[in-house]
């Protein structure tokens, strides 16, 4: 390798480097700084800002970093007088037009022109004309706009471009008239449009639903895990006066690189919401509502639990909710012995049980050659995953969606739409392609009665000869009567193609599962049955019609059951109807928890903030019911005791995979199908969130079934 | 991009179409974006300006995002994007340092005054367009001159512009 690599020299400082690849980043590398605004790591090398100007001894002039690939002996000089004058007039230059509004501005104190202005630039300028004032434009109920402050760097005309896949912003005009925005009045929709907020070296571009709420440097940074989708993307919490401001992404390459998504990033104002619930309450005779002590509201549960008829009882728990709360929860039940246990609340086929491994890399998933999408419009079901794809696909991969409707996709792929009734035949078809080459024919397949046909054959051949490849099912997968068809049949086209094949869990699904927040084998395993039958107990955790597939019916369920025990954060006026008691408990911004990727990648993670009031931990909450009902073994001191069982339960999450398939593949008889849900009204937070609801009449297409 | 969908674009005309597919055929299959300076002239040669309605067809006809139809209008000076620039002459007075030496400020009063309208507008029958002319037009050896529509027209008196401009239909 080392021969590979180029030697050269900065500030004195013998470096290696690749070759092809730029100054900056060797500089980078080694921990030298060379100021910038426009170079990017994730995005292409642009080199108009002109800041990074180095010294290269030999050549005539300053050259920029970013765009000059390491050669062998160079020497640079990011401190000399030559560097330091090139820094100097770039600065001069570039805050001709800035206006001085930093006092007013969200960007000061986090603003990388102050800092660079600051460190690099002169303390005086020549100019004395007048500066160029840009029009603010209004793109959308997320990202506010101050063009005048904008220094046409181009990071987010770039970045909707390369990492967004969906251009919406450009520099219309030229020269001093030339300008960022969408030149029509329009709003920007990407489903990862809040990057730019982050990218933007300036206050140009600042998150509207947080701008004027605090300094940068009032604010106090907490760590922790997003909880809306399967990526589990790292975020940072930002709070000032015991309140979170906004939420921001932490790097981390393998998960979700240096971006989150706009549902990531915005959804804590729904912390905020009016019907946040802050006091124990419970419901009078007369239907009227106390609000009470912790202890009397336990007392209330306690009774209700006392009496409880398991077979007519179910505990139905948000996807969202963390590995111990989940964890917890079905230890409490199965203690009292309901198995109707249920986190999967939108799927509506729960026939051969799940076998996702949780064999998917997100990294690998972009080194890629052929990628199947079945049932999954992945853009708004797991925005980073897709982006994932999407690199993929932007490197050459084959990308094929079967979907029952086309779908809109930001990146290359042949979609094959194949109608809701006929896309089980489909996909048989192509294991049935499969086996044909494979030798054996599994009698499952023999029983299904359909023909390989020669467009199956085709595709059975590339699956087998593509070199890395995975099969992706869906939101909308799991939201079809053959979903557990579907899936069996995807594993034994791996197993027989060598692809990577997973199952595009909602949220924590794969953490709830492993936390054995699924109903026991014996108990009524199909949650749309279990809806319909006789209902007279229910345990909703952070759970409200919404969440399941068909919520008419979830509701008319909750509203016949005699007794219902709501443990959530916001309880509205339906919730208040239903309910016989509500407990308030913590989001996962107040509580220390744990979430599963698709990966299978444990992630834990503190609360932010202390819950306000009376609001506790779902965990704690359970705990204390736990130990209320003489159940042995409820004396946790913390999340991590608990997260802790559950690995050594779990021994460290290794699902067991079944492999081959089942004798008979059995489908749902739905009288309906279920409607897709929108990726902004996915959860009881994001629902609550005032900014992404604006959102939704502004990407009506923006739907999934996770 | 999904797969570029076969419209059947009316907002563009059939000549408008019939040269950008001539524009189209002159360059590889995957470089569509190759035609879009042939489709904006095309546009402005038809209606004296390119409207949002036009640079919408154009990018869905080339599979382009529209803003990068916008990007390119808004850059190059030939093309006009606000209507009340429209009209069928589009008369630039080049003020540049040769020109201005040589008297083209009296030549672009003269024409501001002959035509009732000031520079950066139309007159009323959409006739003629005075162009704020920022730029150099490379003619200083014949000084002043001017550009109407893709003529250069150099060594102007008044009496030169007038013959000029009441020659044009």
């Amino acid at each position: 390798m080392s021969q590979e690599l180029v030697t050269l020299e900065i500030d004195g400082q013998t470096l290696q480097a690749r070759p092809g690849s730029m100054l900056i980043e060797a500089a980078d590398a080694a921990g030298i700084s060379i100021p910038r605004f426009c170079y990017h790591k994730k995005l292409s090398v642009a080199a108009n800002c002109r800041m990074c100007l180095v010294e290269i001894e030999k050549a005539p002039k300053a050259m920029p970093a970013c765009a000059t690939p390491v050669s062998a002996n160079m020497k640079v000089h990011t401190r000399s007088e030559k560097t330091r004058a090139a820094q100097r007039d770039i600065m001069e230059f570039l805050l001709i037009n800035h206006p001085l509004d930093c006092p007013i501005c969200d960007q000061g104190g986090e603003c990388e022109l102050q800092d660079v202005a600051m460190g690099y630039g002169n303390n005086q300028s020549n100019f004395q004309e007048i500066k160029r004032v840009v029009p603010d434009k209004d793109i959308g109920p997320l990202i506010e706009t101050a063009m005048t402050r904008c220094i046409q760097c181009t990071r987010c005309v770039r970045f909707g471009e390369e990492v967004a896949g969906l251009r919406e912003l450009g520099a219309t005009g030229r020269s001093e008239r030339m300008e960022i925005g969408t030149y029509v009045s329009k709003a920007v929709v990407s489903e990862l449009s809040g990057n730019v907020i982050d990218i933007c070296p300036v206050g140009a571009l600042t998150a509207k639903p947080s701008r004027y709420t605090a300094r940068a440097w009032e604010m106090r940074a907490h760590p922790s895990i997003a909880p809306h989708d399967a990526v589990g993307s790292n975020i940072e919490f930002h709070s000032f006066d015991g309140r979170i401001i906004r939420a921001v992404p932490r790097d981390n390459e393998a998960v979700n690189e240096c971006w989150i998504s706009d549902r990531d990033r915005f959804s804590y104002e729904g912390l905020y919401a009016h019907d946040r619930l802050t006091q124990p309450q419970v419901r009078q005779e007369d239907g009227s509502w106390r609000v009470v002590s912790w202890q009397e509201a336990l007392d209330a549960v306690a009774t209700i639990l006392h009496h409880i008829d398991a077979n007519r009882s179910a505990a139905f728990v948000s996807p969202t909710a963390s590995v111990e709360e989940g964890y917890l929860l079905q230890k409490l039940m199965r203690g009292l012995g309901v198995n109707n246990i249920e986190h999967r609340l939108r799927q509506v086929d729960f026939n051969h049980a799940d076998s996702s491994s949780a064999s998917l890399n997100l990294a690998e998933l972009e080194q890629q050659n052929l990628i199947v999408l079945l049932g999954a419009n992945s853009r708004f079901e797991a925005p980073l995953l897709n982006h994932r794809i999407r690199k993929a696909s932007l490197k050459g991969a084959k990308v094929v969606a079967i979907n029952p409707q086309a779908l809109d996709y930001n990146f290359d792929v042949q979609q094959v739409v194949v109608d809701s009734a006929n896309l089980l035949n489909a996909v048989a078809s192509l294991a049935l392609a499969v086996a044909e080459s494979a030798g054996g024919l599994p009698q499952a397949l023999r029983n299904l009665n359909v023909q390989a046909t020669d467009e199956a054959r085709a595709w059975a051949e590339q699956l087998r000869s593509a070199e890395k490849k995975t099969i992706l099912v869906g939101g909308l997968a799991a939201q079809h009567p053959a979903f557990g068809a579907l899936k069996a049949l995807s594993n034994y086209i791996g197993e027989q193609t060598g692809a990577v094949v997973s199952v595009l869990p909602s949220a924590n699904s794969v953490g709830l599962s492993l936390a054995g927040v699924v109903p026991a084998p014996n108990a009524e395993t199909d949650l749309n049955r279990l809806l319909a039958s006789d209902l007279n107990t229910l345990v909703l955790v952070n759970v409200e019609p919404e969440d399941f597939a068909y919520p008419e019916q979830a509701l008319k369920a909750m509203q016949a059951a005699d007794q219902v025990i709501v443990i959530a954060p916001f309880a509205d006026d339906r919730a208040r109807e239903y309910a016989s008691v509500l407990l308030p408990a913590a989001t996962f911004a107040e509580t220390a928890g744990t979430f599963v990727n698709i990966e299978g990648r444990w992630q834990s993670f503190k609360g932010a903030m202390q819950p306000k009031q009376e609001v506790r931990p779902v965990w704690k909450i359970l705990r204390v019911i736990g130990n209320s009902m003489n159940l042995s073994a409820f004396d946790y001191m913390s999340a991590e005791e608990i997260v802790a069982e559950v690995k050594l339960e779990t021994q460290g999450g290794k699902a067991a995979k079944t492999s081959g398939l089942p004798e008979q593949l059995v489908t749902s008889t739905l009288s309906q199908l279920p409607q897709p849900v929108h990726m902004y009204r996915t959860d009881s937070l994001v629902r609550r969130a005032k900014a992404l609801q604006e959102m939704v009449a502004l990407t009506p297409n923006a739907v999934s079934g996770v | 991009m999904t797969e570029l969908h076969s419209t059947n674009n009316s907002v563009l005309s059939h000549h408008e179409r019939e040269e950008i597919d001539h524009w189209l055929a002159r360059y590889p299959e995957d470089r569509k974006q190759s035609a879009l300076l042939g489709a904006l002239r095309a546009v402005m040669h038809g209606e004296n300006y390119v409207s949002v309605e036009k640079m919408d067809a154009i990018a869905e006809y080339l599979g382009l995002p529209a803003i990068a139809v916008y990007e390119a209008a808004s850059f190059y000076s030939m093309f006009e994007t606000d209507p009340s620039h429209a009209a069928r002459y589009s008369i630039s007075v080049c003020t540049n340092v040769s020109c201005m030496l040589n008297g083209s400020d009296s030549i672009l009063s003269h024409i501001e005054k002959k035509l009732g309208i000031k520079a950066g507008q139309a007159t009323p029958d959409k006739k003629f367009f005075i162009k704020v002319e920022e730029e150099c037009l490379a003619a200083c050896c014949n000084a002043p001159m001017m550009q109407v529509n893709h003529v250069y027209h150099t060594d102007l008196t008044a009496e030169k512009v007038d013959s000029i401009l009441d020659g044009l239909e």
